[in-house]
């Protein structure tokens, strides 16, 4: 018995190498033939072509960019193609007034358009004879494609929920049971209502609902659009949250009270020396937590999407060393990034639900006490 | 040069010590719950959505000082 145990085992580790050896030969005539190909290829091209820039590869899908890039591969001369999605570009200065046009223009920055230059990161303007005009400055309001996505995600949000919403008028889903799409979206609304409006909020539940459900929705919507490859990554760009943590702090703002700001600049019970301190604490505490919400959700999506491509790239750093390296790693490197992909999918319900969480504790917080507060001490 | 080397050090040793803090916080967070769950099984739900409030809390600290690192790398 245990002999056949070891022929089997024997048997799976030959065929598996066996794999790795057909498979690194293949390679090696595929490298053999390369050569030949490139007899005709300019030298800076050669360069790009050799080199893999891990890092280059993780910002430029991390960051914001004026096209969708999907691939680039060499046809038999040599030349490099993009596979991508141009978008337009419309750019403002002082001097030189409005313009506006598609960003396959810049053949992926290796061409001036219109006096500008595409620049590693920001276009800038350009003279004549070549060189950057450092006097003109441009203001970037090109759709880039955060904005395609946040529309897109806007456009699907508006749909659904207005739909539903018809739907629910009309009185279907109502007494009978929810049909269609009401019953993608009625157990997370009543999630959204049972579990982090009302424990939070209290009676005021249904004045604040509407604000948490939108913020709920979008975030979830730009965070599953993030993980289809391919795509931007929205809810990973720092202004994307920022404005979204604005404006839970303009709502906390609003929602408070004589009775948070009192609690804030006159602390009760607390010994006279000791104020200042806490007087000083509390009032950053104010700002500090619509930014920890602001860097929570910014960091974990961005986090998510390096790590993913992290151990994508390892195959190839390791393909760099040789083909049986890259080969041998993508296996493994290919069931990381699916457990890691499952877990991001989780992450994206997760921080949805934890920014709409706390930011109705926040709210919660800036108006509790107050009237209730008489009641409770007569109840004690 | 060495100053760029001291730079990126630091903000990988920050962010591994950020991830030590985060680990230790979320991992007691976690004995909590599930010892208080054991104990009394019937309030699950509360302990739940309280457990992940903590752990989002002790994250967003951990997260701010693996921003800090990323920062003390990128930024020269």
């Amino acid at each position: 018995m245990a002999l056949r145990r070891v022929k089997l085992a024997l048997a799976a580790v030959f065929s598996v190498f066996s794999i790795f050896f057909s498979i690194s030969l293949f390679a090696q005539e595929d490298t053999h033939v390369r050569p030949k190909e490139e007899h005709g290829v300019t030298e800076d091209k050669h360069e790009s072509k050799k080199s893999f820039d891990a890092a280059e590869v993780i910002f430029g899908h991390i960051l914001d960019n004026h096209e969708y890039h999907f691939t680039e591969y060499h046809d038999a001369e040599g030349n490099v193609h993009h596979v991508s999605i141009p978008l337009p570009i419309i750019l403002y200065s002082k001097e030189r007034g409005l313009t506006a046009f598609m960003s396959s223009r810049f053949e992926h920055g290796h061409a001036d358009f219109n006096g500008y230059r595409i620049g590693d990161e920001k276009i800038v303007a350009v003279k004549e004879d070549g060189s950057v005009d450092e006097g003109v400055k441009v203001y970037d309001l090109s759709i880039t494609r955060n904005v395609v996505q946040m529309s897109l995600a806007l456009i699907i949000l508006c749909w659904l929920m207005i739909s539903i919403a018809k739907s629910y008028r009309k009185g279907l889903g109502v007494k009978t049971a929810p049909k269609g799409k009401q019953n993608l979206l009625e157990p997370v609304v009543i999630f959204v209502r049972d579990e982090v409006a009302k424990p939070n909020l209290g009676h005021k539940y249904e004045k604040y609902l509407p604000y948490l459900l939108t913020t709920f929705f979008f975030i979830l919507i730009n965070n599953i659009f993030g993980l289809i490859p391919g795509t931007a990554n929205v809810t990973g760009n720092i202004a994307f949250t920022v404005v979204l943590g604005l404006i839970s702090f303009v709502v906390i703002l609003f929602s408070t009270n004589s009775h948070f700001w009192g609690h804030i600049f006159n602390p009760p019970g607390v010994p006279g020396f000791v104020k200042p301190i806490l007087i000083l604490v509390e009032f950053l505490g104010v700002f500090i937590k619509p930014f920890a919400l602001i860097i929570r959700l910014f960091a974990n999506m961005v986090a998510g999407h390096i790590i993913i491509i992290c151990l994508i790239s390892l195959i190839f750093i390791f393909g760099q060393m040789n083909s049986i390296a890259g080969w041998g790693t993508s296996p493994v490197a290919i069931a990381f990034t699916v457990f890691i992909y499952f877990i991001e999918v989780l992450v994206a319900f997760l921080q949805a639900f934890i920014f709409t969480n706390l930011t109705a504790v926040f709210i919660g917080s800036a108006f509790e006490g107050g009237h209730d507060h008489e009641g409770e001490h007569i109840h004690v | 040069m060495l100053l760029d080397g001291v730079a990126n050090a630091g903000g990988a040793v920050g962010a591994g010590l950020a991830a030590i803090g985060a680990g230790l916080g979320i991992g007691q967070i976690g004995k909590g719950a599930v010892e208080s769950i054991a104990r009394q099984p019937e309030a699950m739900n509360d302990i739940r959505a309280n457990m992940i409030l903590a752990a989002a809390l002790v994250e967003g600290a951990a997260l701010f000082g693996i921003i800090v690192g990323f920062l003390a790398m990128v930024l020269k």
